[in-house]
């Protein structure tokens, strides 16, 4: 069956299997292996993307429900190539060591920005609740929650900084 | 790596679009809505359908409404939306304190209403916490629409009233007056599948209990309701001596199995005092105390 998706803002178009699980469909199909791929059975989170917007776990969508469909992966959400392109989020996982293996990452980065995107301060409650539905088997969570907060603390302090320049 | 069998994919346009595919179809072929508990048991093998109708672009089975003196529920609201809506929030307490401890965030962006009451997993939170409600479900065919009450809508484990060629195309839930209700959960983490939940719903008048629905996941109650404990309450002082009693009736007549996740007489044990925890707080919402 054809499938046109609209993945990090670039439209492709391809013939796929209806039983092809939209992590395999970005991994094996697009070569986008930036989305982990773990347990398989819907616990880790690993493969965890956005769909339209909202995070969920593509181990567990098919890749021709994401048909007409707008995905993102961890590897759109840099703005370029350099150190500073790299979104908040990303610069506050690198400041506060929020990664050891990095397995969990990509999954953890797209949920916090899906989070930071409805709820610019969340408290650090919020964002355990936020990334519960992902295991992370090295950091302890502690330094993930770190990072977010760093993340939307950057992000307010540039939102104050511009509002000043203004 | 779990590849589920081959199957066909249909994208349903419409609802009614979505009733003739599944007739044309056959029994084999199966609505999905959310995925997050077919596509699971289709990559085990456990379910093989032979098509699959897809029922995500279905914009009538969607939205959160009053609707006179009930709340109309889409099948495919998704948990996420029933845990954030204000609606749920000032009239159904229950549901949103069920929506908090089912699964993790991520399956409730994608499971819907609908597909919990269909899947009928015994350990469904929102079967316990309809059927305390006395919720009504519609189910749609290319008939017409029939209402069949939530507590004859599961059959028994993974079994519904509906047909092959029908769907789920919303759930009702009454308001009533003077009434509060609470659900709570006792899983071995975060995310997973109860040990043992209940839910309850009470009206008072006075201080006088009028009418009590009790939901329980996970332990064997028939249509996932304690109707002994219900019935005991009924005229009862709203006293946390009754509650602790339905509590103890609950727990005597619910008829949990052994698992991994514990032996029989713990789960009864949290049987009664989930319910006498949830009839209290339900007691003290109906009183506008919580
Ligand atoms: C990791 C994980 C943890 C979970 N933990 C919990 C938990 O703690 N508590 C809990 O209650 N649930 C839990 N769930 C289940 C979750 O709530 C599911 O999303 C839900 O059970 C099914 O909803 P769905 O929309 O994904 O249904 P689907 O998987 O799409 O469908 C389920 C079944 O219902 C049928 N169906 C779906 N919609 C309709 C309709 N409108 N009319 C007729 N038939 C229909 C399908 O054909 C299928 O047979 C968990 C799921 C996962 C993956
Ligand atoms: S691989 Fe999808 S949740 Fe683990
Ligand atoms: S950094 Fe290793 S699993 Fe999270």
């Amino acid at each position: 069956m054809e499938i046109t998706v609209t993945v990090n803002g670039r439209e492709v178009t391809r013939d796929v299997e209806p039983r092809l699980l939209l992590t395999h469909f970005l991994r094996d199909h697009l070569r986008l292996t930036g989305t982990h791929w773990g347990c398989d059975t819907t616990t880790c989170g690993a493969c965890t993307v956005r769909l339209d917007g909202v995070p969920v776990k593509s181990c567990t969508v098919l890749a021709v429900m994401a048909d007409g469909a707008r995905v993102d992966t961890v590897e759109g959400l840099a703005a370029g190539m350099a150190e500073t392109d790299l979104d908040p989020v990303q610069q506050g996982f690198v400041a506060c060591h929020g990664l050891q293996c990095g397995f969990c990452t990509p999954g953890m980065l797209m949920t916090t920005r899906a989070l930071l995107d409805r709820d610019p301060d969340p408290s650090p409650a919020t964002i355990r609740e936020a990334i519960s539905g992902q295991i992370c088997r090295c950091t302890g969570y502690e330094n993930i929650v770190r990072a977010v907060r760093w993340a939307a603390e950057a992000e307010q302090q540039a939102a104050t900084t511009t509002e000043v320049a203004r | 790596m779990q590849v589920p069998a081959t199957f066909g994919y249909e994208l349903a346009p419409d609802l009614a679009g979505a009733l003739a595919l599944l007739a044309r179809h056959g029994p084999d072929a199966r609505p999905i809505a959310g995925g997050h508990s077919l596509l699971p048991m289709m990559k085990l093998r456990l379910a093989e359908p032979t098509v699959l109708v897809d029922i995500n672009g279905l914009t009538e089975l969607g939205g959160i409404t009053v609707d006179g003196d009930a709340i109309r529920f889409g099948a495919m609201v998704r948990h996420a939306e029933v845990l954030d809506s204000a609606v749920v929030a000032e009239h159904l307490p229950i549901l949103r304190d069920a929506e908090r401890v089912i699964a993790d965030p991520l399956v409730r962006n994608r499971g819907t209403v609908g597909g919990s009451l269909c899947q009928a997993d015994p350990s469904e939170d929102l079967s316990a916490a309809f059927s305390a409600l006395g919720a009504t479900v519609v189910i749609t065919s290319r008939d017409g629409e029939r209402t069949v009450p939530v507590r004859e809508f599961h059959r028994g484990p993974y079994e519904t009233a509906v047909a092959h060629d029908e769907l789920v195309t919303a759930v009702r839930v009454p308001i009533r007056p003077a009434t509060g209700s609470a659900y709570e959960k006792v899983e071995r983490r975060t995310g997973d599948w109860a040990v043992a939940a209940a839910g309850a719903v009470v009206s008072l008048d006075g201080h006088t209990v009028v009418r009590a629905g009790i939901g329980l996941a996970a332990v064997g109650a028939e249509h996932f309701v304690a109707a002994e404990a219900e019935e005991a309450l009924r005229g009862a002082p709203a006293t946390a001596e009754s509650f602790a009693e339905a509590g103890r009736i609950a727990a005597e007549h619910c008829r949990p199995t052994a698992d991994q996740r514990g032996p029989v007489d713990y789960k009864r044990h949290l049987v009664g005092v989930l319910v006498a925890r949830t009839c209290h707080r339900a007691a003290a919402r109906a009183r506008g105390e919580v």
